[in-house]
């Protein structure tokens, strides 16, 4: 016991004294939080439109106003012919272009039927969706507001509702993303990276001529990142309540249960990456490419699963990643107890026993 | 014209902090000399040689390398000098002949220079089987003499070797000073630093430093009789165990 | 018993195209308390076979055994009971040289304390510095750091792997005063090392070229086997004196050797011939005289016959 605890000490002391890797990881996951959060947002916020009001009265006006008060759009400029539409598009601030057409609100109070154009830069076609969807919303809103104002009869209403996540806010999407990415990170490339640095510096050489028990080596190893990790989760879950107000709506008991499960899983894979390999920069590599990438573009936190093409979708069941990301939205997001997440819990629990057994029978007790 | 000395220094010093690694050192080199630049480890050679081969700036003193200055020159100085350190000498992934070529293309040797001097290099070395061999199957005594043949390619007038022979068997050993003394027959100087004692006798001069000063400077004999001492290693042992400090 | 027993140990490299064999059908005993060097140059075998004596490698044929453990079977057993020192400089450079010691004396479930009468002439001189990072000591000083590690645990055997290459004549002197220190306290020292001039040093080296033994002898045995007349010569322009020499047919080898050239005579009375003919041919500062071959003599010799 003595012997594991000085180890682990030792293993403390390398990660303390390499501060500006302890300073990446213990950063990375508030750096990432606060990126995702604010800067990459797919959220419109002020996006700045253009109208061009060939009616210019009473319905024109009010309509107008309901868009500019919304939180949504700001309206850069006012246009007074078609021609204006491609230069104003071509100075590339305005995304959007809104075309009234003349007799608007005669044709609305005369035959209840009117029409608007929207006109988007299409450059970037997510954007433009997503502001055409926006600007409709809003015009749908005001038609049903003034509709309801007439208590007209026939009326029909259709009615969207936005599950789980009423305002459609990407941050509960990405906060269960980034969890699966930082502990991926810290997990599987730290521990995969030290063991094969004493590899490299020639270290492993003397530990496996001692007494010491290969896996008491790896295990030690493990610990400190464990440690960090939990830290990690903490930090995000932190910023994810009080910064981008995502609620935990499960048990938090449960959500740092599965947490570490996952870490294991992570820990496992990156002793089974350290054991294959024999310099710092492979492992490294083979953690990116191998491990980090799937689990960004396939666990689903990128693009929905659903999407993907059937060998794809097969593909993603062997990440674990995958599993992890469903079970934090479940559990935080939607607020669910075990029972509804068992299936995931059995296979990262089966990942896990796999990796570990794996990694056990390649860890080497010579050098070739 | 004057004959220009292939390498002064005057008061040489390289301070980090408030640790003075080469303290003020003053000597010459002359042309077509072998110079052996001796001392225990961390009395400050490394750091002397980097400041010659125009890798640090001096924190004072003057130096010339080629008759160029170490201050404003240093481009200049890579130029006209060559460098073979024990660790660092060829891509073991490339093969003896790409080996050559790189060198002689990254100091822009003409492709017909190159050519020939590969050629001649090859020849000499008895290398022409091995030509498109990669240079890790080269047994370790070929890739020092390989090396050497490299570091003097793009016939540079000063060649820096920092301890060239180590762990090379006693023969090849011999193969390679052997190449050395060619060298400087046709002209060329040689600095060289080194742990064997008998390989000191081998130079026309030898510098020994201490503590980041050069206590001794003079040919093997000058310095076997000053110190009343019959081998190189006994005046090295006399010198070296004066040194108080224990740096690297 | 011998505490290290070597028996027709190959080892090979790489696949059949290019296969490299590092040693090649090496046997050899080491007494107890002995201080056994393997001499050779890089790339002899001597790593191998540390590595395989140390149970971190596996021999293609042969066996061996340490301390009366099977390398192969009995690995637990040895790895309790040897001390290792391998070719680089292998401590934990980010940690303080106390930090390092204590850790190695835990993993051997042992405490500095409990050997400390072992490691303290070595320990002591780099006590002072207990508090300083390993990666910043200077070359002698981790050397010394490394040996303290390698003997935390009182090792009946002492493995030292190229312990002075790269470190200069005085650390090398000083090492060497300290293995015989260990020595008379018992400890068996397997010690490589491609400074032929530490041969002297052991009670019995073993000539290593290309992974084959040239001789396994005493110092002073392998040097009585060295049965041709040798002389060194010097006079004023060594290089051509050199040419000179080798060109005649009584002259079996030469070389330079430090400040003279050693002459290796084919037979007794070349000895003669030798002084008349370069006495004859008017050299400046011209001196000539018989002397006692060297280890590396020896070497050089046993490598041109081969």
């Amino acid at each position: 016991m003595k012997q594991f605890l000085s180890f682990v000490k030792k293993e403390f002391y390398h990660i303390f004294r390499d501060k500006r890797t302890m300073f990446i990881l213990l950063g990375m996951p508030i750096a990432q939080i606060i990126i995702f959060g604010f800067a990459l947002t797919n959220e419109v916020k002020n996006a700045k439109i253009a109208i061009l009001d060939h009616s210019k009265d009473a319905v024109t006006a009010s309509l107008i106003t309901e868009i500019e008060s919304s939180r949504y759009f700001e309206i850069e400029e006012s246009l007074s012919s078609d021609k204006e539409i491609e230069a104003v598009f071509h100075k590339g601030i305005v995304k959007l272009v809104m075309v009234i057409p003349a007799h608007f609100g005669e044709d609305l109070q005369h035959f209840n039927k009117a029409q608007i154009q929207l006109i988007a830069d299409a450059t970037d076609p997510n954007v433009a969706n997503q502001l055409t969807n926006y600007a409709s919303a809003i015009v749908m809103d005001y038609q049903k507001r003034i509709t309801y104002e007439r208590k007209l009869p026939y009326t029909i209403n259709t009615e969207m509702r936005m599950l789980y996540n009423p305002q459609m806010k990407g941050a509960y999407n990405f906060v269960p993303g980034v969890m699966a990415m930082v502990l991926l990170l810290v997990c599987t490339m730290m521990t995969a990276i030290t063991i094969v640095r004493e590899k490299e510096t020639g270290t492993m050489e003397i530990l496996l001529v001692s007494p010491v028990k290969p896996i008491m080596v790896v295990i030690a190893k493990a610990i400190p990142y464990l440690l960090l990790s939990t830290i990690n989760i903490f930090s995000i879950l932190i910023l994810s309540v009080f910064v981008l107000e995502v609620p935990i709506n499960g048990s938090i008991t449960l959500l740092l249960g599965v947490s570490i499960l996952f870490i294991l899983v992570s820990l496992a894979l990156g002793l089974l990456i350290s054991a294959a390999t024999e310099t710092q920069q492979t492992a490294m590599f083979i953690s990116l490419i191998a491990l980090f990438l799937p689990t960004v573009m396939l666990s689903g936190f990128m693009f929905p699963v659903e999407n993907m093409p059937t060998p794809l979708r097969v593909v993603s069941n062997i990440i674990p990643a995958k599993w992890y990301y469903n079970i934090v939205k479940s559990v935080m997001i939607k607020g669910l107890g075990v029972s509804a997440i068992w299936k995931e819990l059995l296979v990262l629990t089966g990942m896990l026993l796999f990796f570990l057994i794996l990694a056990i029978k390649k860890f080497k007790i010579r050098l070739a | 014209m004057r004959e220009v000395k292939a390498i002064t220094t005057n008061k040489l010093t390289k301070q980090f902090g408030d640790f003075t690694a080469v303290d003020a050192i003053s000597f010459e080199v002359n042309k077509g000399e072998i110079f052996g630049f001796l001392g225990a480890n961390g009395a400050g050679k490394t750091t002397a040689m980097r400041m010659l081969c125009g890798l640090s700036l001096p924190t004072s003193g003057e130096a010339t390398v080629a008759g160029l200055d170490v201050y404003k020159e240093n481009e200049k100085i890579k130029r006209s000098i060559g460098y073979m350190s024990q660790k660092f000498s060829l891509y073991d992934d490339l093969t003896v002949k790409e080996n050559m070529q790189f060198y002689g293309g990254i100091y822009g040797k003409s492709n017909a220079f190159i050519k020939e001097k590969t050629a001649f290099i090859l020849d000499h070395l008895h290398l022409q089987k091995e030509a498109n061999a990669l240079v890790k199957s080269l047994p370790l005594g070929w890739k020092q003499k390989l090396a050497f043949s490299v570091a003097v390619f793009h016939e540079p007038e000063i060649v820096f070797l920092d301890e060239p022979t180590g762990g090379v068997d006693p023969v090849t050993r011999r193969e390679f000073w052997n190449m050395i003394y060619t060298a400087a027959a046709n002209g060329t100087t040689v600095f060289v630093t080194t742990h064997y004692m008998d390989e000191a006798e081998y130079c026309d001069r030898v510098s020994i430093m201490v503590d980041g000063r050069i206590d001794a400077l003079d040919t093997p004999k000058g310095l076997k009789e000053k110190y009343n001492a019959s081998s190189m290693d006994e005046v090295f042992l006399q010198l070296a165990r004066k040194a108080t400090r224990a740096a690297d | 018993m011998s505490a290290i027993s070597v028996k027709n140990i190959i080892k090979t490299y790489g696949k059949k195209k290019q296969k490299v064999t590092a040693l090649n059908d090496i046997s050899f005993d080491v007494n107890e308390g002995e201080i056994f060097g393997i001499i050779g140059p890089d790339g002899a075998g001597k790593t191998s076979l540390f590595r395989i004596l140390t149970t971190l490698l596996l021999a293609d044929s042969g066996s061996a055994t340490v301390d009366g453990l099977d390398v192969i079977k009995d690995l637990k057993e040895i790895r309790k009971k040897v001390g290792y020192m391998p070719g680089r400089f292998s401590l934990y450079q980010d940690l303080t040289v106390e930090e390092n010691l204590q850790f190695f004396a835990t993993i051997f479930n042992t405490s500095i304390n409990e050997n400390y009468e072992l490691i303290k002439d070595i320990y002591v001189q780099i006590e002072p510095f207990k508090n300083r990072r390993a990666g910043k000591l200077s070359g002698g000083m981790k050397q010394k750091l490394a040996l303290s590690c390698a003997l935390i645990h009182r090792p009946s055997v002492l493995f030292l792997d190229e312990p002075t290459t790269g470190v200069d004549a005085v650390s090398r002197k000083e090492f060497w005063e300290m293995l015989k220190g260990l020595k008379a306290q018992g400890i068996t020292i397997l010690v490589s090392t491609p400074y032929m001039d530490e041969a002297r040093l052991c009670d019995k080296v073993l000539l290593l070229q290309k992974g084959k033994v040239l001789s396994i002898n005493t110092p002073d045995g392998v040097i009585k086997d060295f049965e041709n007349p040798l002389m060194a010569v010097k006079a004023k322009g060594m290089l051509p004196l050199l040419e000179k020499i080798k060109a005649m047919d009584i002259v079996k080898d030469a070389y330079p050797f430090g400040e003279y050239h050693h002459v290796v005579m084919k037979k007794e009375e070349n000895v003669e011939q030798l002084k008349s003919n370069l006495t004859k041919a008017d050299l400046k500062e011209f001196e000539i005289k018989r002397v006692e071959a060297d280890i590396e003599d020896c070497f050089i010799q046993l490598m041109k016959e081969e």
